[in-house]
C-alpha cells in the first residue's frame, strides 16, 4: 500500500461517506423505493469505492466491489428484478464491503469465510455471462455493463478554469479516451477571444467534441471524467444506432451471441435516458465525492475543535474570576459595570454553546451501525427481528456518539438474544413472528434520551433475583421491589458466565454499560413488563463541558452539586427532623419522610458534627421524585462551572463525577448525587477508606 | 553535571535524578514536563494512601502521588521545600511528590545495568534499571509500571 498516510486517510474518510450513502440507499430499496435514482446512487457509491481502492491496490476490496457493482449495474438496467432475495443479498454485500474497507484500513486480511458466501450469492445473480465477459475488454474497468452491443458516444468536453488550476491536462483526457476505442476528436476554438487583451490565460475557451466508438457501455468512459466532472462542462450522449460495420469489423470476443439481448431499443433506452440525467452534477445530498466541489458540510480536524473548546472553557472561568473580583470590589448594584458583566456572561455562554454545537453530530451513523448489529444478531440467534430507528437526526456530542457504540451494541445483542422470543414462542404468545426493536433518540429539557425498546418477553425477574442471591449481591431475606430487581442487572459482578451465548455474555455485563454511561455524565434506567417487553432508557447531558452547579461548603471543602439534581434547598426546622433506627436521619417534607445523607460522611470523612438543624439540606431528586436530602454546611452560590476532565489521570472516584476550577483557582470536586444514594441503600464496603479527617491540607 | 569518560561515542540518555524516601531515583528526562514546588492539594475521597489529591496546573486537574509512599516507603509530610515532578505518560499527566531533585544525568546506555529481579514488591517492579556510581546507586523508575491504575475499566464489550 502507498505509504502516504494522508491520502489514505482521505480515502477512508470518503469511504465512510460512501458507505453511509450506500446503507441509506439499500435501506430505501429494501422499503420498496427501487427507482433508478436510488439504485444509481447505490451503484455510484460502490463504484467510487472500487475506483479509489484500485488506486491503492486493495485487491480484495476491488474484486468484491467489482462483482457487487456488476450486480447493481444489472439491477439498474432492469436486467434483474428488485425482489426480496436480491435486496437481502445486496444488504449483506454492503456489510461485507464495509468489513473489507475496515480490513484494508487495519491492513488485516479479509475473512474469506464471511466474504466468499456472499460473493457466491452475488455471482449467482449474474449467471454464466459474468465469467465469459471478463476476458473481453481492455477498458479501464472490467465492464459487463448494461449494453452488450457496441455503442458510440459523443462527448462534448469544455474545461473550465478550475480544471486547469488543478493541474489537469486535456491532452491526457483525450489520450485516455483514445485508449478505449476508435476516437475522432474535434476542437472548437470559436470561443477564443480575438485579441490578447481580453484573453485570460487561466480561463478555458476550448471545447472538444469527440466521438468514441465500439464501447459496450459508458462505464469506462465515465471513469475518465470521474474526478474532473465538476471542473468542466461535460456532455456524454450515446449515439443512436451502433454502426453495423463496427460490429462486423470488431474481433468477435468469446461472447455467446445468442445470449445477448437485442441491440436497439431495449438496451439503448436505459443508456440514453440515463446519459442526460448523469450530465447534471451527481446527487448532491448524499455524496461529497469531489474535494473541489463546495459541500454542505465542512471537514474539521477534531483536535482544533477541542482546542477551541478548551479556550472557551478558560474564557468562562476567567469571566467567573472577574465577576468575583468585581463583587469583592463592592460596587453599588445599579452600576453599569454589573450590567455589562451580565452581557459578558451571556456572550461567553453563547460562544460556548456555538462551539459545542460544532462537535454535535447526528446519531444516524451510530444507529446505522446498530442496524447491522441487529441483523447479524438476528441471524446468529435464528430470531426474526426488525430494528426500527427513530430520531436519527438528534444531535449529540461527538464523544458521546463514539462512547455509546459499545454499550448500545451490547444492549441490542442482549435484547435480541434474551429479550425477543423465537418466532414459535411469539406465535404462542399471540405476537407477530417478527419482533420489533426500537432504537429511539430524542431531546428533552437539556438532556438527550436514548431508548432501546423491545416487545419481547420482558425481564425474567425470578431468574435475576436468584442469580443475585447466588452471587451474594443480595441476601435471600431481602424483599426487593420489581424495579430494584431490574436494577440488579447493573450490579458489578452480576454478569453470568452461564449466560454465554454466541453473542452476548463474554463475561462482561450491564455493569460495564452502566459505567460507560456514567462516565458520560448520564444515567440509565430499566423498565420491563413481563410478557410485553423491556425498555432501557439512557439519559445523557447535552453539554459535556459546562454545567450549572451549586457551590457548597462541607467541612472547609468547597464542592459542587449539579443543579439538575437539586429540587429544593431547605434549612430544616428541628420539628421536621427525626430518626429511624440508629443511624438514619429523616426529614419530613410536605408530609413525606425522606432520608438524610450526610455528604461529609458519605465521602469518607468525618463530619464536624454540627447538628442537622444548623445545616442546609439539598433535596436531591430523580425525575421530580425526591430521593434523599443531602446535608451540607453552607451554600455559596449558584454558578455555571466548566467541567474539567480527570481523563486517564485517575480511576473512577466513588461519589465524584468530576472536578472544576473555581474563580479563585481552587479545585472543587463535583458530587455525583446518584452514587451517594446507592451507597446509602447498599453500603459499599470500600477497603480503601481510611477513617481520616476530610479536611483541606491548607 | 556528572560526566563519564567519553571515549566511544555511544548513545547517551538523559535522566533527572531525585531523592524520595531517602533513596536516589531518576526518570527519563523526556517524560518530565516540569518541576514545581509543593502546593496544597484538594483531597480526593476514597483515594489510596499514596494519592495526595489534585492540583490545578494552569487549568488542568492533575493528581499528585507521593512517590515514596507508592514505592512502599513511609509517607512524606509535604512542605514548601518539597518538590513536585510533573510527568506525562501518553496523555496522562501526573505529579510525583519527592523530597528533592538532585541533578541532570547524562549516561551512556551501556552503563545502565538491569535491575535485579528479586522480590515482587512495588519497588522492584517499578525499577527499570540501575545506574551505579561511586557512592550511590540510582534506580531508574519505570513510570508506566508505577502508575498503572489497578482499576482501569474494561470498556470493550
Amino acid at each position: 500500500m502507498i505509504a502516504d498516510s494522508a491520502i489514505l486517510d482521505a480515502f477512508f474518510e470518503e469511504c465512510e461517506d460512501l458507505l453511509s450513502a450506500l446503507t441509506d440507499g439499500l435501506s430505501d430499496m429494501r422499503e420498496g423505493q427501487t427507482d433508478s435514482e436510488t439504485v444509481n446512487a447505490v451503484f455510484r457509491a460502490v463504484h467510487s469505492i472500487k475506483g479509489a481502492a484500485g488506486a491503492f491496490s486493495m485487491d480484495e476490496l476491488v474484486s468484491f466491489a467489482h462483482t457487487f457493482e456488476t450486480v447493481l449495474d444489472a439491477l439498474r438496467s432492469d436486467k434483474l428484478e428488485p425482489e426480496e432475495n436480491l435486496l437481502r443479498v445486496l444488504q449483506r454485500a454492503g456489510d461485507i464491503l464495509a468489513d473489507l474497507v475496515d480490513h484494508a484500513r487495519n491492513d488485516t486480511p479479509a475473512e474469506r469465510d464471511k466474504v466468499d458466501p456472499v460473493l457466491a450469492e452475488l455471482q449467482g445473480f449474474l449467471g454464466d455471462e459474468a465469467e465469459e465477459e471478463e476476458f473481453v475488454f481492455e477498458a479501464l474497468t472490467l465492464d459487463f455493463g448494461s449494453v452488450e452491443t457496441l455503442q458510440s458516444y459523443r462527448i462534448s468536453f469544455r474545461p473550465g478554469p478550475e480544471f486547469y488550476a488543478t493541474g489537469n491536462d486535456p491532452l491526457l483526457v483525450l489520450r485516455a479516451l483514445s485508449e478505449l476505442g476508435p476516437l475522432e476528436v474535434n476542437c472548437d476554438t470559436s470561443d477564443l477571444p480575438e485579441t490578447l487583451d481580453t484573453f485570460t490565460a487561466t480561463d478555458g475557451y476550448l471545447t472538444w467534441t469527440a466521438e468514441l466508438h465500439d464501447q459496450t457501455s459508458d462505464l469506462a468512459l465515465r471513469e475518465i471524467f470521474e474526478f474532473i466532472e465538476d471542473l468542466c462542462a461535460l456532455e456524454i450522449v450515446a449515439l443512436e444506432q451502433p454502426e453495423p460495420d463496427a460490429l462486423a469489423a470488431f474481433d468477435p470476443p468469446a461472447i455467446d451471441l445468442s445470449a445477448m439481448p437485442e441491440p436497439g431499443a431495449a438496451a439503448d433506452a436505459p443508456v440514453i435516458t440515463d446519459a442526460p440525467v448523469e450530465v447534471a452534477p451527481p446527487d448532491p445530498p448524499k455524496q461529497s465525492r469531489k474535494s473541489t466541489k463546495a459541500s454542505a458540510t465542512l471537514r474539521v480536524d477534531p483536535d482544533r475543535v477541542d482546542r477551541l473548546i478548551n479556550a472557551v472553557g478558560e474564557l468562562i472561568i476567567n469571566q467567573s474570576v472577574i465577576s468575583q473580583r468585581i463583587e469583592e470590589a463592592g460596587l453599588p448594584s445599579s452600576s453599569d459595570l454589573l450590567a455589562d458583566l451580565d452581557d459578558y456572561k451571556l456572550l461567553a455562554r453563547e460562544i460556548q454553546e456555538g462551539v459545542m454545537a460544532i462537535r454535535a453530530q447526528p446519531v444516524k451513523p451510530l444507529f446505522q451501525r446498530m442496524l447491522r448489529i441487529a441483523r447479524e444478531a438476528a441471524d446468529a440467534t435464528g430470531k426474526s427481528v426488525e430494528l426500527v430507528t427513530e430520531g436519527e437526526t438528534t444531535e449529540v456530542d461527538k464523544i458521546v456518539v463514539e462512547r455509546l457504540a459499545d454499550p448500545l451494541t451490547h444492549m441490542i445483542r442482549n435484547a435480541i438474544d434474551h429479550g425477543i422470543e423465537t418466532p414459535e414462542k411469539r406465535a404462542e404468545a399471540g405476537k407477530e413472528a417478527t419482533g420489533i426493536l426500537r432504537l429511539r433518540a430524542s431531546q428533552s429539557s437539556g438532556s438527550i434520551v436514548i431508548q432501546i425498546i423491545d416487545d419481547g418477553a420482558g425481564l425474567n425477574r425470578d431468574r435475576i433475583h436468584k442469580i443475585a442471591i447466588e452471587k451474594g449481591l443480595v441476601s435471600a431475606q431481602d424483599t426487593l421491589s420489581e424495579t430494584e430487581i431490574d436494577h440488579l442487572l447493573f450490579a458489578p459482578g452480576f454478569s453470568t458466565a452461564a449466560e454465554v451465548t454466541n453473542l452476548s455474555g463474554r463475561g462482561v455485563g450491564m455493569d460495564v454499560v452502566k459505567t460507560a454511561i456514567t462516565e458520560l455524565g448520564g444515567k440509565i434506567a430499566i423498565s420491563s413488563i413481563t410478557g410485553q417487553g423491556t425498555t432501557f432508557s439512557i439519559t445523557l447531558p447535552l453539554s459535556l463541558a459546562v454545567m450549572d452547579g451549586m457551590v457548597i461548603g462541607v467541612n472547609d471543602q468547597t464542592m459542587v452539586v449539579p443543579i439538575a439534581n437539586i429540587l429544593e434547598t431547605i434549612r430544616p426546622k428541628a420539628d421536621d427532623l427525626s430518626k429511624i433506627g440508629q443511624k438514619t436521619d429523616l426529614l419530613r417534607i410536605r408530609g413525606e419522610y425522606v432520608p438524610i445523607v450526610d455528604l461529609a460522611d458519605r465521602l469518607g470523612g468525618v463530619s464536624e458534627g454540627k447538628p442537622l438543624s444548623q445545616r442546609v439540606l439539598l433535596l436531591i431528586h430523580n425525575d421530580s421524585v425526591v430521593q434523599y436530602a443531602l446535608a451540607v454546611d453552607h451554600i455559596f452560590d449558584q454558578r455555571q462551572v466548566v467541567l474539567k476532565s480527570m481523563v486517564g489521570n485517575y480511576g473512577a472516584i466513588p461519589g465524584i463525577s468530576g472536578a472544576t476550577i473555581l474563580g479563585d483557582g481552587k479545585i472543587a470536586l463535583i458530587v455525583d448525587p446518584a452514587f451517594n444514594f446507592d451507597a446509602h441503600l447498599h453500603p459499599v464496603t470500600n477497603s480503601h477508606v481510611e477513617d481520616r479527617q476530610f479536611v483541606n491540607q491548607d | 553535571m556528572s560526566t563519564k569518560t567519553e571515549v566511544e561515542r555511544e548513545a547517551k540518555t538523559e535522566y533527572i535524578a531525585f531523592v524520595a524516601g531517602g533513596q536516589s531515583f531518576c526518570v527519563h528526562i523526556k517524560k518530565i514536563r516540569e518541576i514545581r514546588s509543593w502546593t496544597p492539594t484538594t483531597i480526593l475521597p476514597f483515594a489510596e494512601p499514596h494519592v495526595l489529591g489534585v492540583i490545578n496546573l494552569r487549568g488542568a486537574v492533575i493528581p499528585i502521588i507521593d512517590l515514596a509512599a507508592k514505592l512502599g516507603f513511609s509517607k512524606i509530610k509535604p512542605t514548601e521545600r518539597h518538590v513536585i515532578i510533573i510527568v506525562a505518560i501518553d496523555q496522562r499527566v501526573t505529579g510525583l511528590l519527592v523530597e528533592s531533585v538532585s541533578e541532570i544525568l547524562s549516561i551512556q546506555d551501556g552503563l545502565v545495568k538491569d535491575a535485579p529481579k528479586s522480590a515482587e514488591d512495588d519497588t522492584s517492579r517499578a525499577v527499570d534499571g540501575i545506574i551505579p556510581r561511586e557512592t550511590d546507586m540510582i534506580k531508574i523508575v519505570n513510570l508506566n509500571a508505577l502508575l498503572a491504575t489497578p482499576d482501569t475499566k474494561v470498556a470493550n464489550l
